[in-house]
């Protein structure tokens, strides 16, 4: 499934009732079975963009198309939250139940999935737990579970490690990595973060402050599957430092926002 | 010459003690004073019962039949309102919190009639329902109602955003929105209101039972003191007593099995 975002804009109204310009004319594609990369400093409209292509935010103008065939019994998209968003009155087996019983599966067909899933993430022996019972690392294994198993064509990832401890995202990106080479998803993953955008992604797409602008599509030249080993390689270095200088500027002016 | 010093010690500051052996000191000593100033013949039996005669006679009128009647009539009273009142207002509430229109037409509405104390309401339940049952069980829902409407309410309204936003992600439609979000999130508030109605209709089935009963525990205090047999007004208290607790304890126990994802 390929994702095209074609001339994208969002503006919405702030308290004060003034216009504020979110996305300005943002296209991109993301091919099929790519990992794509959303990044830009707090405040760009990428979490916005996400959205809009979750479905839960409509853009003002312009708009975004799934290209591809999208067999019933899977879900066109599907969201992984940064703060994980799971149910708290939900084990984690019902939790990754429910976007299963959104689709309408019936009972022993959602249980069969729901365990599939729960083994894919390294989930087995903590079925019945509620989230409140599970680490960080844990609830967001749930989070990626239940995004997974309505067998999404495009996975969405906002910023989905970033409330984590930085061992912990560590490993977590190599599993995320490691599901990624088996189930090979189209994935569009927002971060702010330069060495996991270019660690994970096949290409970056750079996004400007406020109003958010592509200010560069750049593709990472990193062989798969990555290792934590190429984190040192020149072609990684060259791309995280191309990237940071890109949107070292706009990350100091962002700095001096009020309340960004 | 350094020297050395112990890092101070400021637990005392922190320290909250349990004092189990107090807490049941606390509730003997108050029946011991009791049946001491009774016994003596410091306070007459009219005005204070001893509480072994307050036992005493309990266990009498429960041999007799007598107390089985005023409890069982009053519980089929409070266990019919509370249940129907609280069905009612967690419906309303889960409508008005979801439904804009029904927000729209239902919160003027509730802000209106919610603060009429509900026992006025009774001689009005009276003219419409009669004199019998269905009033004083009418009188107990409305009181139930709202404070189980009210909390509903609120509980659907403060369901975290992004839960709702999640399951939307997910597909969810409105019904499944309510049946799987907003219920649960609201679950909390609504024990909270069904602790609340429970003191509530508690009061208001005494009420109603002392206005128009001939059955009751509320009427058994009533009468008890109309013929000056005080400890039968006592056993009627503390029957009272022994309902509210045990209401607030299978409440809790409840709420505990409805609950488990609360640590």
């Amino acid at each position: 499934m390929r994702v095209i975002v074609d001339r994208v804009c969002k503006t919405y109204a702030d308290r004060h009732g003034h216009e504020v310009r979110a996305l300005d004319d943002v296209s991109f594609t993301v091919g099929s079975e790519e990992f794509l990369a959303l990044l830009g400093p707090s405040g760009c409209g990428k979490s916005t963009l996400l959205n809009i292509v979750a479905g839960l935010l409509t853009p003002s103008a312009g708009g975004v198309y799934l290209e591809g065939e999208l067999p019933p019994g899977r879900s066109a998209t599907a969201m992984v939250f940064q703060e994980f968003a799971l149910f708290p009155w939900r084990t984690a087996q019902a939790n990754i139940e429910f976007g299963l019983e959104e689709l309408g599966l019936p009972p022993v067909e959602r249980a069969a999935r729901a365990r599939e899933h729960i083994t894919l993430t390294g989930l087995a022996g903590f079925e019945t737990k509620y989230p409140h019972q599970l680490s960080g690392g844990m609830r967001q294994r749930v989070g990626i579970a239940r995004a997974l198993a309505v067998e999404p064509a495009v996975l969405l990832m906002d910023e989905p490690f970033s409330a984590l401890d930085a061992q912990t995202r560590q490993l977590m990106q190599e599993e995320l990595l490691a599901i990624w080479e088996r189930t090979r998803k189209t994935i569009v993953y927002v971060t702010h973060n330069i060495q996991e955008a270019v660690y994970l992604a096949d290409q970056v797409i750079v996004l400007s402050r406020r109003p958010g602008r592509v200010l560069a599509s750049l593709p990472v030249e990193l062989k798969r599957p990555r290792v934590e080993g190429m984190i040192g390689e020149p072609a990684f270095v060259g791309a995280a430092e191309r990237i940071w200088s890109l949107i070292k500027g706009e990350a100091r002016e962002a700095l001096r926002e009020p309340g960004a | 010459m350094s020297a050395r010093i112990p890092a101070p010690d400021r637990t005392r500051a922190l320290e909250r003690r349990d004092h189990p052996l107090v807490r049941v000191l606390a509730l003997a000593g108050l029946l011991i004073a009791w049946e001491v100033v009774t016994r003596t013949g410091w306070v007459p039996a009219l005005f204070l019962p001893s509480p072994s005669g307050v036992i005493q006679t309990g266990v009498e009128m429960l041999r007799s039949g007598e107390l089985l009647t005023h409890v069982v009539t009053s519980l089929r009273r409070i266990v019919l309102g509370f249940g129907l009142g609280a069905l009612g207002g967690v419906s309303v509430g889960l409508a008005v919190g979801f439904f804009s229109l029904a927000e729209a037409v239902g919160n003027p509405l509730i802000a209106a009639t919610f603060p009429i104390p509900k026992i006025a309401l009774l001689p009005l339940l009276i003219l419409w329902l009669g004199i019998g049952e269905a009033s004083k069980v009418a009188v107990i829902m409305l009181g139930v109602f709202f404070p189980m409407a009210i909390n509903t309410y609120t509980g659907v309204r403060n369901a975290d955003p992004l839960l709702i936003r999640a399951a939307v992600s997910f597909g969810a439609g409105r019904w499944s929105l309510i049946r799987k979000v907003m219920l649960p999130s609201a679950l909390p508030m609504i024990f909270a209101g069904l602790k609340l109605g429970a003191g509530t209709s508690l009061l208001l089935l005494v009420a109603a039972e002392m206005i128009a009963a001939n059955a009751g525990i509320g009427f058994l205090v009533l009468h008890a003191q109309n013929l000056m047999e005080t400890t039968k007004l006592m056993v009627g208290i503390v029957l009272l007593s022994i309902l509210g607790v045990s209401t607030h304890w299978l409440l809790v126990r409840l709420e505990r099995v409805a609950i488990p994802w609360r640590a």
